[in-house]
Formats: C-alpha cells, structure tokens, sequence
C-alpha cells in the first residue's frame, strides 16, 4: 500500500516538475510548482514527518507561492517566446550537463544509502511536533533566534530594494 | 517501509529537473522557482535520512532551510521588480548591465 502511494505521490511530483520547466505561461508554471510542493508534502507524510509536511504547505505552498503569484501578476508578464525555437546546441548541452549531475548525485548518494543504522520501529516516528519542539527550543534556541534576525533582515532588505525611490531628503544628517 | 533509495531518486531526479529548468529557461520568475523546486529536493534527502536513522536532526536542518527559503523568496523577488522596473523585461538574457 505504502508502495503504491509514494509511486503516485512520485510521479505526481515528476510530472509537475517538468510541466513547470516546460510549460510556457508563467502562471502555470507558478501553478504547477504548488502541484509539486503539495505532493513532496504527501512524501513528508510518508516518512512520518508529519509537522515538516504542515510546514510545507503552510509556509511554501501557502504563502511563498501567493508571494510568487503576487508578483506575476503585477509585473504582468507576457508570455515567453517559444521555447525551442533556436540554440538547439544550448538545450542540448544543458541536457547533458544535467545528466552529469543527475549521474554524480547518485553515485554520491550511493555511496550512503546503504549505510544504514538498525533502528527500531519506534524511532522512526521522530517527526512529531512535540520532538521537534524538544530540540528546537534546547539544543537549537540560539540558531532559532538568528533566523528571527535573518527574516527581519529579510524583509527590511527586500523593501529598501522594491521600493520605487529612495527619497534623498538629507535632512537627517 | 519501502527502502531508502527510492526517496534519494526522487530527490535527485527532482534536482536535475531544477538545474534543467535553470540552464533552459530566460525567465527570471521560472529560473527562481526552479531554484525553489531544488532546495525542496533537497529538503527531502535530508528528512528521508533524517527518518531512516531515527534522529530528529535533519528535520530541525529542514525546517531552518525552510525559513531561509522564504527569506531568499522576498529579496529575490524584490530585485526582479527592481529589474523589471529598470529593464520593462525579466528575461534574462536582456540584464547585461555587468556583462562583457
């Protein structure tokens, strides 16, 4: 049973991914990434992640895809011009070149995989929120304040940047 | 359970088709969210090792990585207005201010 739902969850996820490289309005590109986010939350789900999946479509699918959205719409892009019109040489080699790393994560990845510790069932279940929080707030409290920082840095950077004109009324001097 | 390597496939093809979307396309808005799609790839390695060994600390990298992608989300999205206003375009091949 658990087979059958990560091969469809997989196949999901696969599929949204390239209609989203591939498909030519940026909305369903937009669109087809929630798709996909969606889906890897029901991956989470099977590995017994269960708030990281929460996570996922709260913070991801929810409000870093309507942030996306937001912007498409008011830039209001016009659709790319085709996409395999010419420099067929350069979508070949980026074919290639992405099968090179395709062929370099797994045999990285290969070396691991087996490398596996015995464990019992019971610790699989590791990602409640109660053992989350556990370490969170204990081992990780410093670096969980750091990323308050990092977002109100964030979000203070990303308005100097957006903003239409920066007044140069010098008074303050 | 079905064995680990499964989920390290799934990861590593999601990451290709990442890269393949960055190389590919011109449009900045689909090259940011392709490098969205290849943080979530990675984001499912880390909690598959982290389920598979038994140990809570990949899902604690998880969910920093999370927090980080939406910082990177709002400034990233924040210098593509500002390109767009200085440009009226996000293709890419059209921001050549520091090319040569």
């Amino acid at each position: 049973m658990e087979t059958y739902i990560f091969v469809t969850l997989a196949v999901l996820a696969i599929a949204s991914a390239l209609g989203m490289v591939l498909s030519k309005s940026t909305i369903n590109s937009a669109l087809f990434l929630v798709i996909n986010l969606v889906t890897l939350s029901g991956v989470y789900l099977l590995l017994q992640a269960q708030f990281l999946a929460l996570i996922q479509i709260l913070v991801y699918a929810g409000a870093i895809m309507v942030l996306f959205l937001f912007v498409i719409m008011l830039l209001n892009i016009d659709q790319e011009e085709s996409l395999f019109d010419k420099f067929r040489i350069k979508y070949l080699a980026a074919f290639l070149l992405s099968a090179v790393i395709f062929a370099q994560i797994l045999y990285s990845l290969g070396g691991v995989a087996d490398m596996l510790p015995e464990i019992s069932t019971e610790m699989i279940h590791v990602g409640t929120v109660e053992a989350l929080g556990d370490v969170l707030y204990t081992d990780y409290l410093f670096v969980f304040e750091m990323t308050a920082i990092l977002l109100t840095a964030a979000v203070v950077g990303a308005l100097m940047i957006a903003q239409y004109k920066v007044k140069n009324t010098g008074d303050t001097e | 359970m079905i064995g680990i390597d499964w989920y390290l496939a799934l990861s590593a093809l999601l990451f290709t088709i990442g890269v393949l979307g960055v190389l590919i396309r011109r449009n900045a808005i689909v090259i940011f969210m392709c490098i969205e799609m290849m943080l979530n790839s990675v984001n499912l390695a880390l909690i598959s090792f982290s389920a598979y060994h038994g140990d809570v600390t990949g899902q604690i990298l998880v969910f920093f990585s999370l927090s980080v992608a939406a910082a990177e989300a709002v400034v990233g999205l924040a210098i593509i207005i500002a390109i767009y206003r200085n440009n009226l375009s996000v293709d890419i091949t059209k921001v050549n201010l520091l090319r040569w």
